[in-house]
């Protein structure tokens, strides 16, 4: 089953469920994201959030930006937080949609344990990962998804040396009931996916790419741009895995139909965290990208 | 009144959770704990407990699914041991300063490393100060009670307890154990409410980023910042000494068992040497404390503690105030200082001017033997010099049983 953009800005809903006025940086990816992506979720919902940018946005005591209810829990435990909130959901006979939104470095690094629990188990939870590609709420520093050659506080000179761990996959692994990657730069079809992840029963994984103004080096007004040029260059890919099968989605499945992507080095040069990436490293990248789109071509053209 | 049935000490606990009607269970499998979580695994596949159980993946999950459980307004349980307490410990911390009423059997046993499964306090020693209230059971039929009023106790105060029985001694003995009929128990422990439970039609948001100081709300009320907050916590766990004895009271009057929900004193009236000590050595001290009077003409009494926190400092310094010394006998230690209960004792005797005399003696760490005889020879031979030790000899910890 293909998701469908059924949810344009015309028909999305105009309720909120931010208060406005949050701690967000200006030109914050994750703001896009939460405010659209809990229109998806509704009221009957309760987050469970480890230490983390949407720690800060949601706001300080006593006062909150969201009008659901927040479990705020130890870095390393989110998943299994949410997995006692719904195991007590289940105990009061209710339906409510127990999320876990999390960043990068709570999910792949100190958190992929208790993760890797709640997807053996097969829990009944929404897990969304917002990856801005480093610790971006302690100030920039490498993590687990922090791509190669990306300049942190923490890889400050030459940039990044090693791979960054590729999530999704890890995840795919445990055979989740569904996974789907999305970015923060295509809200709507993020929106849709949750839609669609709400009326499946068992562990539902959301990765999504999360453009961070400062922590990537970019002006604020290149947020949107930042993340559709990451999918257009073919450098993260869209798509769903449902049962096992995968399938592009959206506008990287369109991308399908074109003989040739943008050049990668089109998204690296408008960010100053790669300014220390080397030509040749810009060259394996593409030949990276070239090959898994061939693979792409072959498989679903 | 039930029969009394013979038992491990483990399944003396686990039947306590069945009584107590806990809803979700979460356990991760370590020694010597492991028998409690499989016997609640079994009491809920054969359909005589309605809980879930979560096979989390650590122990930090364990108590991570216990938080968010709780939280959400369903009573929750765990078990653990040793190194499994550590990993959790963060969560420790996180549960109290949430008050969130977790009950938690610890089933002590010594830390690695190197590693040793066998029995001592430090464990439960070493998470004194995470905010959780801190009981010790003697025997089995005191794990199945202080379980069970440990829910209660809980749930009024809002505050974790953490339930802790000796491992092996207790854990894996067979005794005999009255276990409360569940309708009675049912009277004693009403279904747990929580206000602040997580609910999307009264959204709260728990455990937030609170600052240094005191802040207005919404509505121009001001709340406490992080500090007041804590100091809350310090204010209630002291007033929970007072609740536990009025909950012990109301068990009485319901099983006819309790008394000494707090200390628990044995032949200490007209002592002039009272022993202190923890868990199941208490009770093996009462054997030593009859011979040293009925052989040796010594007036001894033995001093069980039954609530290491909140620590009830008025309490013990009221009931040591007769005796000419005090022999505090521990499982565990402040490595470079002493005892940690006789730093505690120490500390709550010194407001008062007649002072008894105390020493301090570390028994058992990883299981080493404690043979009643040589609890006996020590205590002899230290009231026979009469006790005549320097003060600043006695009060380093002496080590029992030393074998290098």
């Amino acid at each position: 089953m293909k998701t469908t953009a059924r949810t344009t800005v015309l028909n999305l809903t105009e309720e909120e469920f931010i208060h406005p006025g949050n701690r967000a940086c200006s030109g914050c990816g994750l703001s896009i994201l939460y405010r659209v992506g809990v229109k998806a979720l509704g009221r009957d919902c309760i987050f469970v959030v480890p230490p983390s940018c949407l720690t800060v946005m949601q706001g300080l005591y006593p006062i909150a930006a969201t009008q659901m209810p927040v479990l705020n829990g130890t870095f390393a435990s989110t998943a299994a937080i949410a997995t006692g909130v719904k195991a007590a959901m289940r105990r009061l006979g209710r339906e409510t949609q127990v999320v876990a939104w999390a960043g990068d470095g709570g999910t792949s690094d100190i958190g992929i344990q208790a993760l890797s629990g709640a997807l053996e188990r097969g829990e009944d939870i929404i897990y969304i990962c917002y990856d801005n590609e480093a610790y971006m709420n302690t100030g920039v520093q490498r993590s687990g998804t922090t791509p190669q050659g990306s300049l942190t506080t923490t890889t400050p000179f030459s940039g990044k040396s090693e791979v960054g761990k590729d999530l999704p996959a890890i995840i795919a692994a445990h055979n989740p009931a569904y996974l789907a990657t999305c970015s923060a730069s295509y809200p709507l079809d993020f929106h849709d996916k949750l839609l669609k992840a709400k009326q499946i029963k068992g562990l539902k994984y959301l990765h999504v790419q999360t453009p961070c103004p400062p922590g990537w080096g970019i002006e604020e007004h290149m947020t949107v741009a930042l993340g559709r040029a990451a999918v257009e260059t073919g450098l993260f890919d869209l798509y769903e895995i449902e049962n096992g099968r995968m399938q592009l989605t959206g506008p990287s499945q369109q991308l399908l139909a074109k003989p040739t992507l943008r050049p990668v080095r089109e998204y690296l040069e408008l960010q100053t965290r790669f300014k220390a990436l080397g030509d040749a490293q810009a060259d394996a990248l593409q030949a990276q990208v070239d090959r898994r789109w061939a693979g792409y071509r072959d498989r679903f053209r | 009144m039930s029969n009394p049935i013979i038992e491990s000490g483990n399944v003396a606990a686990a039947m306590a959770v069945q009584l107590a009607r806990a809803e979700v269970i979460a356990a991760y499998p370590i020694t010597p704990q492991t028998p409690v979580t499989e016997k609640l695994s079994e009491l809920i596949a054969a359909g005589k407990m309605d809980a879930e159980y979560v096979a989390v993946e650590s122990e930090h999950s364990a108590m991570a699914v216990c938080i968010g459980a709780a939280s959400a307004g369903v009573r929750a349980f765990t078990a653990t041991s040793s190194n499994g307490l550590l990993y959790m410990s963060e969560q420790l911390h996180w549960a109290a300063g949430a008050r969130l009423p977790i009950v938690m059997c610890v089933v002590n046993r010594a830390i690695g490393a190197p590693w040793s499964v066998w029995n001592d306090h430090q464990d439960a020693i070493s998470q004194r100060d995470t905010g959780w209230i801190q009981i010790f059971a003697k025997d089995h039929q005191e794990i199945v009670d202080m379980t069970l009023k440990a829910f209660r106790l809980a749930e009024l105060v809002h505050i974790p307890v953490m339930v802790n029985y000796d491992g092996y001694y207790l854990s894996h003995t067979y005794m005999p154990f009255e276990p409360p009929d569940a309708e009675h128990v049912d009277a004693f422990l009403p279904a747990y409410t929580y206000k602040h439970a997580l609910t999307p039609e009264r959204p709260e948001s728990l455990n937030t980023v609170t600052l240094p100081d005191a802040r207005l709300d919404v509505d121009g009320i001001k709340r406490g910042g992080y500090m007041d907050i804590r100091h809350n916590l310090h204010e209630e766990m002291g007033k929970s000494i007072e609740v536990w004895e009025e909950i012990d009271q109301e068990f009485q009057a319901l099983f006819g068992r309790g008394g000494h929900p707090v200390i628990d004193p044995y032949r200490c009236d007209d002592a002039d040497v009272v022993i202190v000590a923890m868990g199941s050595m208490a009770n093996q001290f009462r054997v030593v404390v009859d011979r040293l009077r009925q052989n040796d003409g010594l007036k001894v009494g033995i001093l069980a503690l039954q609530m290491y926190r909140p620590f009830p400092s008025a309490i013990i310094a009221e009931a040591l105030q007769s005796a000419r010394h005090v022999m505090v006998y521990e499982k565990g230690l402040s490595y470079g200082n002493q005892g940690a209960l006789y730093g505690d004792i120490k500390s709550a005797l010194y407001p008062y001017p007649a002072r008894p005399r105390l020493h301090n003696f570390i028994a058992g760490l990883g299981g080493r033997a404690i043979p009643t005889e040589s609890l006996y020879q020590t205590m002899k031979t230290a009231c026979e010099q009469d006790l005549q030790t320097p003060s600043a000899q006695a009060d380093a910890p002496q080590w029992i049983g030393l074998q290098l």
